[in-house]
């Protein structure tokens, strides 16, 4: 289909500037992309009669590493090293 | 103003009936990797390949301290190790209890579902029943119809007797009065009659029939002593 409506893992190496560019970046078009992709998600791993804890704990992973990366700078201080 | 032309319900899906649920989710490997991400690399590196690439990864981020160890390491794995303990042990009851509590919801709503029918198609029963009912008009406006005549039949001979006695009462009445009348001249004429010829007797007459009348006697009794 057209660029501008395929999703990321379809397009082609080549192609990702261009398909960048044509991407809705506007405010509304991110909310809407975010809640694209949070729908998506939900739907494969949440909203189905016979879940596991794969849902939550993948959020909860993806949580964590978001955690480690924000605080890396304040975690890596020798102060805080040695403070323990 | 609606524009009559303009087409309704262009953009929304129907959502109505609401499709599945599917009943399982996505595949995920060791509850944190997707499946997808294993069958990715499958073609090029085959079956070890996404083990190898997170090894070498853990080893680049420890060797390199990117990720630190130090005491939120030895807390975070004792937290794990509990979590996924708890979930091994008890996780399938987890589930069950909640399969239990869907199997309720579901079960009430198509409880209701099934009570909406049941209702619908009495109805129906009732509407067909009904509609066997009108074919009885027929009978009941015959029978109507039959009552109504008679009524009048009815009606009719009560007045045509009325008429009847009504005019026998008038025609008795003439009668009569022609009686009463006659009578009344036949009375007053023998009445008359009698007055006058009582009048016409003359004393003269009343000496020489009472004479008369003791001759015949004395004939009567010499003739009586004569037989006895």
């Amino acid at each position: 289909g057209p660029l501008s409506e395929r999703r990321l893992m379809d397009v082609r190496l080549g192609e990702l500037p261009a398909w960048l560019a044509a991407c809705d970046l506007s405010p509304q078009g991110l909310l809407g992309g975010a809640q694209k992709a949070w729908r998506s998600y939900y739907d494969k791993y949440i909203n189905v009669k016979r879940g596991g804890p794969a849902g939550i704990s993948m959020l909860l992973a993806g949580y964590c590493l978001l955690s480690y990366g924000w605080n890396y700078q304040h975690i890596s201080k020798v102060s805080f090293l040695v403070s323990v | 103003v609606l524009h009559a032309t303009r087409p309704l319900h262009t953009t929304h899906k129907c959502l109505a009936p609401l499709p599945c649920l599917p009943e399982k989710g996505g595949e995920v490997r060791y509850g944190l990797i997707p499946e997808e991400f294993f069958q990715f690399l499958y073609p090029k590196t085959g079956v070890t390949g996404p083990y190898m690439l997170g090894t070498g990864l853990l080893l680049y981020l420890l060797s390199k301290e990117i990720y630190v160890i130090n005491h939120e390491t030895v807390a975070a794995a004792c937290i794990l190790s509990v979590i996924i303990y708890a979930v091994k042990k008890y996780g399938s009851d987890v589930a069950a209890f909640a399969d239990k509590l869907n199997e309720e919801k579901v079960g009430k709503a198509l409880a209701v579902k099934n009570e909406a029918i049941k209702d619908l198609e009495a109805a129906i029963e009732h509407e067909k029943k009904e509609q066997w009912r009108t074919e009885g008009r027929g009978y009941l406006f015959d029978a109507k119809r039959n009552n109504i005549a008679m009524l009048l039949e009815a009606n009719y001979r009560e007045r045509l007797l009325t008429v009847y006695n009504e005019v026998k009462k008038r025609l008795d009445y003439q009668v009569a009065t022609q009686n009463l009348k006659r009578q009344k001249e036949q009375d007053h004429m023998i009445q008359w009659v009698e007055k006058n010829v009582i009048q016409s007797i003359t004393p003269q007459q009343q000496q020489d029939s009472i004479a008369k009348c003791i001759l015949d006697l004395k004939a009567l009794s010499k003739s009586a002593q004569a037989a006895v």
